[in-house]
């Protein structure tokens, strides 16, 4: 008779699923970071002029900054001096069909499920994949130009769009920001660019697939989403990364900006290497994530952290318009000896601002899972209410999941709750499962499923399968 | 249909069960009776194959089967039902979903064909009726925010639409009412006539539980082992004297 333990132990010792590369030649700078990379790669981009002083600006910041250490997590420090911080897949002509893409790179697609040919034919669906650091593929480009929603590369944005780039960019998160963000600033590679004017319902979910692939390419995203006055759109990013040895640093920057009366919905499925079962050669996630909702408007986050062997990362609302909504619904999963701290950040400024933060953390094996959230009222944000809860799951005895809440009110009229629980899954409920003739495997998925619930259903539709499976397949993890 | 020799269990190195004996044969009800802490629930919990338990000497025999032998699952699968003292919550976990994996994961034992969504709705809603239960409940999450009655009627419940072959329930009249109490009863009746080869084990502390369910015989455990065995107006004589007169023809 083997033990519900024993099940658990070999969920635990399942090897990623979507672990290997592909060769591409890749056409890519040396390895290291000075004014000259940097101005190399702009060229390399064909970026103006206004686009390489913001990130020469940003650079010489960096070199004053230090990198932060007040997360819940641990690792040696990163020698940014041994990164490429530019490498594109080298046949890159101007596509027009999924025939002229390189066939090693749609076989990429297909091993991770994501073949081009049927996402064409997924209705509602437009992608624009981001094989390592530029877009080879954008489809439903025309249906979207009809609503005259603006959906490309931030690369393309920048050439075609200077006045919204140079407007937005670095509004939300300023290039001095951080460490992490102020180095993407200095040299990000590329990333998504979405633009719904005024009074546009965006007539499609967008969604974009990121990849890390060339050795040693540290991958800065950038992405900028504007919703101008009353419109709407909602966006998916959802990712895999190959296996490899040497811990590959992520370091992303997410700007939303919700005009007078827009919506913004932003999903995240994350599956990122996580390392193996010692935790080396997972990717480091370090991101910066923020939307600013003007009057009326509301920001959406909803994120599901599987993967990646260091998350830290807070996507965040400024509510910064009267009656605007901030929502934050998460759940972050860590196996083995993955480490996670995230969180949110609700910065009310408005009257009569409103935000709610659901977060599911779920730990198992060795992991560490935090949740670290900030819910600031300022003194001018009269009848702001947040609510918040943050529930906690452990599976064996091994793994540990903290929070951290911070809240700062400056207004009497504020009414701010926090509830927050942790359990763990039982052996009652397994045992009640089984005896059910459910097996323990069923049994986990289910429960984990029923605990993340109210996070999932926030997810677009089109996604939440996805999500389920990638649940099941994160998982296959570990009880005791 | 259940054949125990000489069981003995422990529990984190305490020793519970000292060597039971116990024959159930097919279309019997059987009751044990005892006192907190004699071992009766333990006796439950080893039958359905509970992790925690070592079982450390003895047999038993299911269907012609080492029943020690199979994972908590298969037991179920091979037919074996518990109905749980405390039923635990499951939240987030639809009931509907829950019973259709286990339906089906039991149809799957049997190498039939999973039943398709539809049929089976049907078929919940029937056996709903049977145990009065609020069809509302169906669209809960397992137990969660169920009241202790609602809880045992659900086991009862789970109990009709997976038809075991042994039904062991554990202490199932604590915390009803009368009328929770005839309810469960008469759905524990009905699948009593539905299949006269079923058998029954009901574990109690009480002897009440045994006017609706009137079994074929009575045990009585204290201390790890059935001490002993009787018909049914053995729980009256219980009732009547009870348990210390046992203890102490025990000692003496």
């Amino acid at each position: 008779m083997t033990s519900d333990t024993e099940t658990l132990e070999n969920f635990t010792q399942q090897e990623y699923k979507y672990g290997f590369t592909v060769d591409i030649e890749a056409d890519e700078l040396p390895v290291g970071l000075n004014e000259e990379i940097i101005a190399a790669l702009s060229a390399k981009k064909d970026e103006p002029k206004f686009m390489l002083d913001w990130r020469l600006k940003a650079y010489r910041k960096w070199l004053e900054m230090k990198s932060p250490t007040w997360a819940f997590v641990d690792f040696e420090e990163i020698d940014y001096q041994s990164i490429k911080y530019y490498s594109a897949p080298k046949k890159k002509p101007e596509l027009k069909s999924l025939d002229q893409v390189d066939p090693k790179l749609l076989e990429t697609y297909e091993r991770l499920g994501i073949p081009l040919e049927e996402q064409k034919r997924l209705a509602g669906v437009a992608v624009d994949a981001v094989f390592d650091s530029v877009s080879i593929a954008t489809t439903y480009k025309e249906e979207l130009k009809n609503a005259g929603v603006i959906f490309c590369s931030i690369s393309e944005a920048i050439k075609e769009h200077p006045e919204l780039v140079k407007k937005y960019l670095g509004s939300v998160v300023p290039y001095t920001d951080n460490y992490f963000a102020t180095l993407n600033s200095a040299v990000f590679s590329d990333g998504t660019f979405v633009y719904v004017p005024k009074g546009v319902k965006c007539p499609l979910e967008l969604s974009t697939y990121f990849r890390i692939n060339a050795q040693n390419t540290g991958q800065f995203e950038r992405t900028l989403i504007i919703a101008d006055e009353d419109s709407s759109v909602s966006y998916l990013e959802g990712c895999t990364a190959p296996m490899r040895d040497e811990n590959q640093l992520h370091a992303a920057v997410v700007e939303l900006v919700a005009l007078k009366g827009a919506q913004i919905k932003y999903s995240t499925i994350q599956n990122w290497y996580p390392g193996d079962k010692e935790g080396k050669g997972g990717i480091y996630n370090f991101v910066t994530k923020r939307g600013v909702a003007e009057e009326n408007a509301k920001i959406s986050w909803t994120q599901v952290e599987t993967g990646s062997a260091i998350t830290w990362k807070y996507p965040s609302c400024i509510l910064k318009g009267d009656n605007s909504v901030g929502e934050f619904y998460s759940v972050a999963i860590t196996n083995n000896k993955q480490q996670a701290d995230t969180g949110t950040k609700m910065i009310h400024i408005g009257k009569n601002t409103k935000s709610t933060i659901i977060s599911k953390g779920i730990s198992a094996g060795n992991a560490q899972n935090s949740y670290r959230g900030l819910v600031k009222v300022l003194r001018g944000a009269d009848n702001a209410r947040n609510f918040s809860q943050c529930d906690s799951m452990l599976m064996g005895d091994r793994c540990g999941a903290h929070t951290f809440p911070y809240i700062e009110v400056d207004n009497p009229t504020a009414q701010i709750e926090h509830e927050a629980t942790t359990s763990k899954i039982g052996e009652d409920q397994l045992f009640y499962c089984n005896q059910r003739g459910i097996s323990t495997e069923d049994a986990i998925g289910m429960i984990v499923h029923g605990f993340c619930k109210e996070v999932l259903n926030e997810l677009p539709m089109e996604f939440a399968l996805e999500a389920r499976q990638l649940l099941a397949i994160s998982l296959e993890g570990s009880v005791g | 249909m259940l054949n125990i020799k000489d069981l003995k269990a422990e529990i984190d190195g305490k020793k519970i069960l000292k060597g039971l004996n116990l024959e159930i044969k097919p279309g019997e009800t059987h009751a044990i009776m005892g006192v907190n802490g004699s071992g009766k629930s333990t006796l439950a919990n080893v039958l359905g194959g509970r992790e925690e338990y070592e079982v450390t000497g003895g047999s038993v025999e299911f269907l012609g089967q080492n029943l020690l032998d199979l994972d908590p699952e298969e037991r179920a699968r091979e037919g074996l039902f518990l109905a749980f003292q405390y039923p635990v919550e499951l939240p987030g976990v639809l009931i509907s979903y829950f019973l259709r994996t286990a339906y089906n994961a039991i149809r799957e034992h049997r190498g039939e064909a999973p039943m398709p969504v539809r049929e089976f709705s049907k078929l919940i809603q029937e056996k709903a009726k049977l145990l009065e239960l609020n069809p509302e409940l169906l669209q809960r999450s397992v137990n969660e925010g169920f009241s202790g009655g609602e809880k045992k009627r659900n086991e009862i419940f789970q109990m009709a639409l997976l038809e075991p072959k042994l039904c062991i329930l554990d202490e199932t009249d604590s915390g009803l009412d009368i009328d929770a109490l005839q309810v469960v009863s008469s759905g524990v009746n009905t699948l009593r006539e539905q299949d006269p080869e079923r058998s029954f084990l009901v574990i109690t502390h009480y002897q009440r539980l045994l006017n609706y369910i009137v079994p074929d015989y009575v045990h009585v455990m204290i201390d790890g082992r059935i001490v002993k065995s009787g018909g049914k107006e053995l729980a009256l004589e219980l009732e009547e004297k009870g348990y210390s007169s046992f203890q102490q023809s025990l000692a003496s």
